[in-house]
């Protein structure tokens, strides 16, 4: 049989999708684990980014904290943080390498969540500030109602490059005794078994995709009708997280 | 911290240091791997990539299926790409730069797309007036402005694949990545603090030496300052 038709041949074997090991469930805890990770993050680091912008003090390490998120492999932060919170977690009911990979997920989320609701705020014309200031609205009405809807695609941007990053890095986590759909990938190297291996990056690569594209979608939606780009204006593409940042800096 | 606990527990110190003056052959060697792999990732990344943006630049038919194919390529994750490639490539070095490069292009591609649409319009316009040909005004116009963009890009993707090399450890190559692997396979710290330590050493000497290196190929921006 070619190698391709193994790779169905996995898939379509009932004894896959049953139980702890199965697709369902490893594709549930790899949203779970992903889903929580970025949630976490996002209570940290939008109010931090919000705050830098809407205050414009402390612009600089709104910048560079991502750039320094990037040279940090986030292989090497799983690792680290197996290792600091590994023993730890042992003794917890939530299973060995949760925590770990936990810990690693949300300190990945933070920077690009900092940077991009930063320049989002950043992007707001002063005017426009000034001016709402000057129809009256208080402090707390021109950052709900003006401020960050106008900001609200670059903060989806940030959330969209996190969770995109967070997703496959989760992949990596099963290195660190995590579930997860690596699983697959990191038993299908272990035993040699490379229909399983190929299974499960369909898998992972399918799952990315679905949530690149559909936070993708959320974040035009996200964008004020005002602020869209109409059909003969159309620009590029507005950079993504990572562009803007490095343009930035 | 909960280190003082941790630590006590596993009675391994973060830092060896008699570990490190004996390895010193085997840091280096993973050193110069890491600065290789990469090093092989950008520039073939970029043979690609500047063909592929002048054509997304020019084109808007293939713009967007450029985007598109270099957007799915740098989405897939790192250990997903190079399991699709294991089982036919195998444990080499080729699956690693495939995997590597594919992650350069996207970031080259747009940033080429980018750098190449800020070059305004008037300066393109006299330079036909000064009677341009469209290669020449390519190589001479339109590209050496477009360099700091270019520069950009070529910087993030840079620190991006120094991140990346740390995976390939997985597939038996890894650079630094190889001692941080060690580390967690025999639950050693020093390796994996070396690994990390040079590793982000290494991201942040590349990308202040490609910002020096800006700023000397573009020497008419330096007089605007900081923009």
């Amino acid at each position: 049989m070619s190698f391709f038709g193994q790779v169905v041949q996995w898939f379509l074997d009932p004894s896959h999708w049953q139980g702890d090991s199965g697709v369902p469930h490893r594709t549930f805890e790899h949203l779970v684990m992903s889903g929580a990770s970025v949630l976490t993050a996002a209570l940290i680091a939008l109010p931090v980014g919000i705050a830098i912008g809407h205050f414009g003090k402390g612009g600089n390490l709104a910048i560079n904290i991502s750039n320094i998120g990037r040279a940090i492999p986030s292989f090497a932060l799983l690792v680290l943080s197996a290792q600091v919170f590994g023993i730890a977690a042992a003794s917890q009911v939530v299973g060995f390498g949760a925590v770990p990979a936990f810990v690693a997920l949300v300190a990945l989320a933070i920077p690009p969540m900092v940077t991009n609701s930063y320049i989002g705020m950043r992007e707001v014309d002063p005017d426009v500030r000034e001016a709402a200031r000057g129809m009256g609205m208080r402090e707390r009405a021109v950052l709900l109602r003006v401020e960050l809807p106008i900001a609200m695609p670059f903060i989806m941007a940030g959330i969209r490059t996190s969770a995109v990053n967070v997703v496959a890095t989760a992949t990596l986590a099963a290195v660190v005794a995590w579930g997860g759909l690596g699983r697959f990938i990191v038993d299908g190297f272990g035993l040699q078994d490379y229909p399983m291996l190929f299974a499960g990056a369909v898998m992972v690569a399918v799952l990315s995709l679905i949530v690149e594209f559909s936070l993708a979608g959320v974040q035009r939606l996200a964008t004020p009708a005002g602020l869209r780009p109409s059909k003969s204006t159309q620009k590029e593409e507005p950079l993504t997280a990572l562009d803007t940042a490095a343009v930035a800096a | 911290m909960l280190a003082t606990g941790v630590v006590g527990a596993v009675e391994d110190p973060w830092i060896r240091w008699s570990w490190i003056s004996g390895h010193v052959d085997v840091i280096t060697a993973a050193l110069v791997q890491h600065i290789q792999l990469t090093l092989i990732a950008v520039v073939i990344g970029l043979l690609i990539a500047v063909p592929l943006g002048l054509v997304a630049w020019r084109s808007r038919v293939f713009r967007g299926p450029i985007f598109t194919l270099t957007g799915i390529l740098y989405t897939i994750p790192s250990l997903a790409l190079f399991a699709f490639l294991l089982p036919f490539t195998g444990l080499t070095i080729l699956t690693a730069e495939i995997g590597l490069v594919g992650y350069t292009l996207l970031i080259l591609v747009r940033n080429i797309v980018v750098g190449l649409n800020s070059v305004p319009e008037d300066v393109r316009e006299a330079a036909r007036g000064m009677g341009f040909r469209p290669l020449a005004e390519l190589a001479r116009i339109d590209l050496p402005l477009a360099i700091p963009g270019i520069v950009a890009g070529v910087r993030i993707a840079t620190v991006t694949t120094i991140g990346l090399v740390t995976v390939t450890a997985l597939i038996g190559e890894g650079g630094l990545g190889s001692l941080i692997y060690d580390g967690l396979l025999h639950d050693f710290h020093t390796p994996l603090v070396v690994g990390t330590v040079l590793s982000v050493a290494l991201a942040v000497v590349a990308d202040l030496s490609l910002a020096g290196l800006q700023r000397l190929v573009t020497p008419w921006a330096r007089s605007r300052a900081v923009t």
